[in-house]
């Protein structure tokens, strides 16, 4: 099943797809026009950095260099805060002062239950879905420092518009696709990634307590895909949805 | 002198300014609720006492730095923090096995006030709706140099009491002159002044709002002077900020935790 936020008279309200891309509201009433989109989950947005071989085959001997000394141990994380949420359709404002922007096509993995110290094994009965996710952020030039002022900018992280039910797709086996202004711009898999979604959630709730509603990043690709003012930026995973939003300049948006 | 304490159990609601209870304004350190009720300070469950984004600041005083052999950073170094770490005034927090070395850090903490973007620092005060205090501990076993200090070290459940109060703004004459002390089991083990901040509040904010917005209910953990100390089980943390508040933490062991949880459930 898949399940969709979007803002009504002012209200947030849940919707379900019918055919032809039409949509179903809450209260079984079929909705005329398309919505304003969402992102799905109102949780704690966890992000995993370097998860991904494109970007860890290119840092491999930076990391045995100061500042880094040794390759990371442990999952590095950042957190992507309430202000870069945004949903579906949404328009997104990219500095132009601030050096390069880059789309990060990625799977979001929804948590459903209160998870602490779960095994590997317990991991994925912890997860109430998956949805898409655009992980924007500026050029990644260092690791070394949390990297607030390229990720944490109003709206750089895009979700939705659809929340797929956990059973309905395989995290071990995930192909995302994004798109520049309508051309399949940049592939990447999660065979790819050097911990599975069963290994971070068994990993990050050593430590702290996931929630309902918390989302978790498994991993962004190398920064290649850059993104400018006038483009439209898609990242689409079959069997969970395709999330689309438009790029004007902050000038503009000011 | 207006000051605010969480609502008395959970679940709560999401804070608002105004919907708490404030001291009684006596020395017997009791709250009074939005009611009228009266309830001594280790009768109610105290909470955060707002519920944002929470930012906190590394290496922002000079002799912090110092201390950790760095030399103080050109820019704001920020991280951030999810609700899954924070907790309240008299709450316990949790000292990872086989460790050797978890520190506290006595912070004076901004709560945001009003929508902040391109905020200039002549402003910033404006956007300021109040003070708390917190203690944000680090576990320096689990440094590496990724996104440093990360997650693992700042964000794990416990290990960020904020509270007890929320005191408004116009109530602290001057953020910039501030005492801070930590006691550990009464011992006075670090002393500071907020005047020792490499970025001040004004910079903070303006800093912040020029990539992103900060909204009401945000909270920025400013830093935390030299004196830092390893913490054990059993021991007794206070960490306070002049004119704004006290609060006191229990260190307990993962063993300690686990039981206290199967007892409350």
């Amino acid at each position: 099943m898949k399940q969709g936020r979007i803002v009504l008279d002012q209200q947030a309200r849940r919707v379900t797809p019918l055919a032809a891309g039409k949509l179903l509201l809450d209260n079984g009433n079929p909705l005329a026009d398309q919505p304003q989109w969402l992102a799905p989950v109102t949780g704690t947005v966890y992000g995993v950095a370097l998860n991904h071989r494109s970007l860890l085959d290119k840092l491999e001997a930076d990391f045995q260099q100061p500042p880094y000394q040794k390759a990371p141990a442990t999952p590095v994380l950042f957190i992507k805060p309430r202000n870069t949420h945004a949903g579906h359709g949404s328009t997104i404002a990219l500095p132009t002062q601030a050096g390069k922007v880059f789309a990060g096509g990625a799977l979001g993995v929804v948590i459903g239950k209160t998870a602490s110290k779960l095994t590997e094994q317990q991991a994925l009965d912890a997860v109430a879905g998956y949805t898409v996710v655009n992980e924007i952020s500026l050029e990644e030039s260092s690791f070394y420092r949390p990297a607030v002022k390229a990720k944490c900018r109003d709206g750089f992280c895009p979700m939705g518009p659809w929340l797929v039910d956990a059973a309905a797709i395989d995290p071990l086996n995930v192909e995302i696709r994004s798109y520049l202004n309508g051309e399949l711009a940049e592939t990447n898999h999660s065979r790819d990634w050097l911990r599975s979604v069963p290994q971070l959630i068994a990993a990050l709730s050593q430590f702290m307590t996931l929630q309902p509603g918390d989302l978790i990043i498994p991993a962004t690709p190398l920064r290649q895909l850059e993104i400018r003012p006038g483009d439209t930026v898609a990242v689409e995973i079959p069997g969970i949805g395709r999330l689309e939003n438009h790029l004007i300049a902050e000038e503009s948006a000011q | 002198m207006p000051r605010r304490a969480p609502n008395e159990t959970r679940p709560h609601p999401p804070a608002r300014r105004g919907s708490y209870p404030r001291s009684s304004g006596d020395d017997d350190h009791s709250v009074q609720l939005a009611d009228g009720r009266r309830l001594a300070e280790d009768a109610v469950e105290w909470l955060p006492p707002a519920e944002g984004t929470v930012f906190a600041l590394g290496l922002n005083y000079a002799d912090h730095a110092a201390e950790l052999a760095f030399k103080a950073p050109t820019e704001p170094l920020v991280f951030l923090k999810s609700p899954a770490t924070l907790t309240g005034h008299r709450q316990v927090s949790v000292r990872p096995d086989n460790l050797l070395y978890m520190h506290y850090e006595c912070e004076l903490v901004v709560i945001i006030g009003k929508t902040a973007k391109n905020v200039s620092r002549e402003q910033a005060m404006d956007y300021v709706a109040g003070y708390s205090v917190c203690n944000d501990y680090a576990v320096r076993d689990y440094l590496e140099n990724y996104y440093r200090p990360n997650l693992r070290v700042k964000n794990r459940d416990t290990l960020t009491p904020i509270g007890p109060w929320w005191v408004d703004r116009d109530d602290v004459a001057d953020p910039a002159n501030l005492t801070l002390r930590t006691w550990v089991n009464g011992e006075l083990r670090q002393q500071g002044n907020t005047s020792d901040m490499v970025f001040d509040i004004p910079y903070l904010i303006e800093y912040l709002s020029s990539f992103m917005t900060l909204s009401p209910g945000d909270m920025i953990a400013t830093g935390t002077p030299e004196g830092l100390a390893d913490v054990v089980p059993g021991d007794e943390v206070i960490v306070e900020v002049e004119g704004v508040g006290r609060l006191v933490n229990h260190i307990v062991s993962e063993a300690q935790y686990a039981a206290r949880q199967v007892q409350s459930a």
